[in-house]
């Protein structure tokens, strides 16, 4: 199974896996937001195998786009993350509980 | 031969790096580790005959976004550790790690009941940086050109969130104004 298109997703599922349970587990932002970037990374990975695996570029465009996507997204995340901090003067993601419904009641 | 040399290492590093990325303690660590980790993912794209773009996650991954990174844990002063509460680390630990495994097994599961064989016939003819510009700029023009748009919205919504002079400066403008 080396060197095929099984490895390769399989690899790439196992990334995915590790940024989810980064995602659910970690309460740092940041490190919250590096695990969402992790996830990004295996899906371009699956595309370009899959690109590669079905002798079509349009895999490679799109792994590309989702390349700019994640840079657009990282410059937001991080001004969002900015306006966050001089809110709460924290990164810890259990302080942002604003529309959180046990607040309320 | 070689390739399979390569893929194997480069799996292992990468999954260790990414691994440090979600389990360190410290943010720092979890940076590096994952600005490691981008690297070696392009190595696949090397061994994958898509040289262009390895070229654009080293430079655009550890390039311009670990450099944006670097930028958040000096704004931020991440030496104050944020503290990781968790009650009842044993039952948390060991459900995020089963859903994990279970996303694993989910996504991956229609792979092996379809017994894909891998063929890996070769581009023929021109290179992989020339097909990409071909493509490029006909069939995905227009996603290209949005990408730029968008580009160009993140930037802009970007300064206006983190700017909070600009405000400001207008007010002192018309002040000015209405002093004349």
């Amino acid at each position: 199974m080396s060197n095929s298109i099984t490895a390769y997703m399989f690899l790439a599922m196992l990334l995915l896996s590790i940024g989810f349970l980064g995602v659910i587990s970690r309460k740092n932002i940041f490190v919250i937001y590096m695990s969402i970037e992790l996830m990004l990374n295996a899906v371009n990975l699956m595309f370009v195998a899959l690109s590669r695996y079905n002798d079509l570029m349009s895999g490679q465009i799109i792994a590309m786009c989702i390349i700019a996507v994640a840079t657009a997204e990282a410059g937001i995340f991080l001004s969002l993350i900015v306006v966050l901090y001089r809110r709460k003067k924290s990164l810890d993601s259990d302080i942002f509980n604003t529309l959180s419904q046990k607040e309320a009641l | 031969m070689y390739e399979i040399i390569a893929f194997y290492t480069f799996s292992a590093l990468v999954i260790g790096l990414f691994g440090i990325v979600v389990l360190s303690k410290n943010a720092l660590y979890s940076m590096t580790a994952l600005a490691g980790g981008m690297v070696f993912i392009s190595g696949f794209f090397f061994i994958l005959d898509a040289e262009f773009l390895g070229v654009v996650q080293i430079v655009v991954y550890t390039g311009a976004i670990m450099a944006l990174y670097a930028f958040g844990m000096m704004f931020f002063d991440t030496t104050r550790d944020v503290k990781e509460d968790i009650r009842c680390k044993k039952i948390f630990y060991t459900l995020s790690i089963l859903s994990a495994v279970l996303v694993l097994i989910v996504l991956s599961a229609p792979i092996f009941s379809a017994n894909i064989e891998a063929i890996y016939p070769t581009l023929e003819g021109v290179g992989n940086v020339q097909t990409i510009g071909l493509l490029l700029f006909t069939k995905y023009l227009v996603a290209f050109e949005l990408a730029a748009i968008m580009l160009l919205v993140a930037m802009i919504a970007g300064i206006v969130l983190v700017g909070k002079k600009l405000d400001a400066q207008s007010d002192d403008l018309e002040v000015a104004k209405e002093l004349k």
